[in-house]
């Protein structure tokens, strides 16, 4: 199992950069760069400007400006923000933590909501939960993430029961250890019942589908001839086999919870990956951009793979290869 | 005979479909005694799967037994509560289906399957459990049993899997195995192996057998009385060996016809089963017994 994992995060590798030079080139495809914007400033001498061009590196010819950056990169200096002016690396994992908090508490809040509905709806079909739900998933579904999020904006700052927007209070640096998980609780509260409530709905319907599925067949039966109980049938034996192919959606919706998240984030105002992205492009960071591209992406492909090694964890069938 | 085992009396177990009722079992009316097996024949979709899904109550929704008495040791199946009903199932009468390859969860050991009965029937767990599902797995001539008992079902051939389900089956000691197709599923040599195994234990264990099966070869070999069932109801049942030499049922007669032969001039198609009461005779379905224990649908008497 190691060796398994130790070759997929090898391939990962090549993978990354080919990721960062597409990031690298869609991000000169615009004209310009971030000088650009001082160079329009009476009050910026060109002396100062040309300083900084040869500090970062823009006067170079493209493609060295590239493999500078990716030579850099490869001993851990991921280049400089222009706009923070600190160190891309450091930019980036603060708001990777943000990211990761959101998507994961999001991933709990839906897959513990979602499995025991799926369940029940499924173990009561055409019952009144299930056409509840039914209508309550399809609603779910096709409201859009960040309609919501502004909704939930609104019921904050109506009810100021939340906090609109952010993730922390002004007085955050001030508290004790308890205090600062407790303000971060409660301002991840609405972020996540807005993204998590999207992953409910899908998710409740595969749980069902799944579990129907796997109701029908032989073995269920058998068991249910074995003297076993149809709670037992349920929990022990149908379940477990429509959870797997969840676990494969698992990777999948890693990606769509990040780029779902990136909406959640812009709209409320959420420190992440994803709001850092956008701002970065906007305005012409280049080497954040790449940055958070390249993050992304990693997320991305370690969602995968950690989906990968939990279904060969829970099914026999599957070997490492 | 000997002592009686299962009465079934007029058993009625239909389906509510949007398309109107089907009635898939449609008073029925067999006995079966210690020891003894019975062979339940006819076509697919004559009502001998769910007949014996309806001895198990296992039929669901949108099925359901609707009239008549399942007699086991002289209590109505139908009478008790679900929970007395489980503890019936896997313990009294066990079941084996036509699919090994899918009657196993493919996510658990065989063993944790074999257990899983010990534990609900046997009370045993933990290593005695796991003595007794080895002993089981070794029973069924399954080698090396103590290795295979962790085995996952994909690690096995149909056969074997068979091998297990029976092994399942029998951990209990049941007094009636409920055999449908056991062997449809299974190439040929296989299912020599299965039969031989199955008529072994039914001597060891003393159980009775009821086996549901289209296959007349299989009847011959294996069966001391015949049920012949057709659209949900038995149109002739007798011992083995009256239904082979003095079939009276037309319908009897055409299934036997049906049986292939060395002989059978090859690419001709088999001789179809036409045979269809006529209208008015459908409501006067009792059977008649015209030699000892010999019973037919009195139309065709």
């Amino acid at each position: 199992m190691l060796r398994f994992i130790l070759k997929r995060l090898l391939l990962m590798v090549p993978l990354v950069i080919g990721i960062s030079l597409l990031s690298f080139c869609v991000m000169q495809l615009a004209p310009g760069d971030y000088l650009d914007q001082l160079r329009g400033d009476p009050q910026i001498r060109p002396e100062t400007i040309e300083r900084l061009s040869q500090q970062y590196g823009l006067d170079k010819p493209k493609a060295t400006q590239y493999v500078l950056w990716l030579v850099n990169a490869l001993q851990g200096n991921f280049g400089p923000s222009f706009t923070y002016k600190i160190g891309v690396f450091e930019v980036i994992m603060q708001r990777v933590y943000y990211t990761l908090l959101l998507a994961v508490c999001s991933l709990i809040f839906s897959w513990s909501i979602a499995i025991p509905m799926g369940i029940y709806i499924a173990t009561h079909r055409n019952g009144l939960a299930d056409r509840l739900m039914n209508f309550v998933a399809f609603a779910g579904i096709s409201l859009p993430g960040f309609f919501v999020a502004l909704l939930a904006m609104k019921l904050a700052q109506q009810t100021g029961w939340f906090p609109v927007g952010g993730a922390s209070s002004p007085n955050y640096e001030q508290m004790s250890w308890l205090g600062k998980v407790r303000d971060t609780g409660w301002h991840l509260l609405l972020p996540v019942l807005v993204l998590g409530t999207r992953g409910v709905s899908g998710l409740m319907r595969q749980m069902r589908g799944n579990l129907l599925d796997v109701l029908s067949e032989n073995f269920i039966m058998a068991a249910r001839a074995r003297g076993l109980a149809e709670r037992g049938v349920v929990l022990k034996h149908a379940t477990r086999n429509a959870i797997n192919p969840l676990i494969t959606i698992f990777g999948y919706e890693l990606s769509g919870l990040l780029a779902g998240a990136a909406l959640v984030e812009i709209v409320m105002s959420w420190p992440g990956l994803g709001r850092l992205l956008l701002e970065s492009v906007t305005g012409r960071d280049l080497y954040v951009a790449m940055g958070a591209f390249v993050m992304g992406a990693t997320l991305l492909i370690i969602g995968n793979l950690i989906a990968d090694v939990l279904l060969a964890v829970t099914d026999p069938r599957i070997k490492f290869s | 005979m000997s002592e009686q085992l299962l009465q079934v009396r007029n058993l009625q177990t239909q389906f509510f479909t949007d398309d109107g009722i089907i009635k898939a079992v449609d008073d029925v009316s067999f006995e079966m005694a210690r020891r003894e097996t019975l062979g339940i024949v006819g076509e697919s979709g004559s009502g001998k799967s769910v007949t014996s899904l309806s001895v198990m109550r296992l039929v669901l929704p949108p099925g359901r037994i609707t009239g008549g008495e399942i007699n086991w040791k002289g209590r109505d199946l139908r009478k008790l509560s679900e929970a007395e009903m489980r503890a019936i199932r896997g313990d009294d009468i066990a079941m084996i289906f036509q699919e090994p390859m899918t009657s196993l969860d493919p996510l658990y050991t065989v063993g944790n399957h074999i257990e899983e009965a010990l534990r609900l029937h046997q009370n045993l767990r933990g290593d005695a459990a796991r003595q007794r599902a080895i002993a089981a797995l070794d029973d069924v001539g399954i080698p090396d049993a103590a290795r295979r008992i962790d085995a996952y079902p994909h690690q096995m051939s149909g056969g074997m899997r068979q091998r297990v389900m029976i092994a399942i089956a029998l951990s209990c000691n049941p007094d009636l195995l409920i055999a449908d197709e056991p062997t449809t599923a299974l190439d040929v040599t296989v299912q020599a192996k299965v039969l031989d195994l199955m008529k072994d234990l039914r001597v060891q264990r003393d159980m009775a057998i009821m086996l549901i099966t289209h296959n007349m070869g299989l009847v011959a070999e294996m069966c001391d009385r015949v049920a012949v069932m057709h659209r949900g109801k038995i149109v002739e049942s007798a011992d083995v060996n009256q239904i082979f030499a003095n079939p009276a049922h037309p319908y009897t007669r055409g299934l036997l016809r049906s049986i292939p032969t060395l002989d059978s001039a090859p690419k001709t198609p088999l001789p179809t089963l036409d045979w269809q009461p006529e209208p008015h005779q459908k409501e006067q379905s009792h059977l008649v017994e015209i030699a000892p224990r010999h019973w037919v649908s009195a139309w065709a008497a």
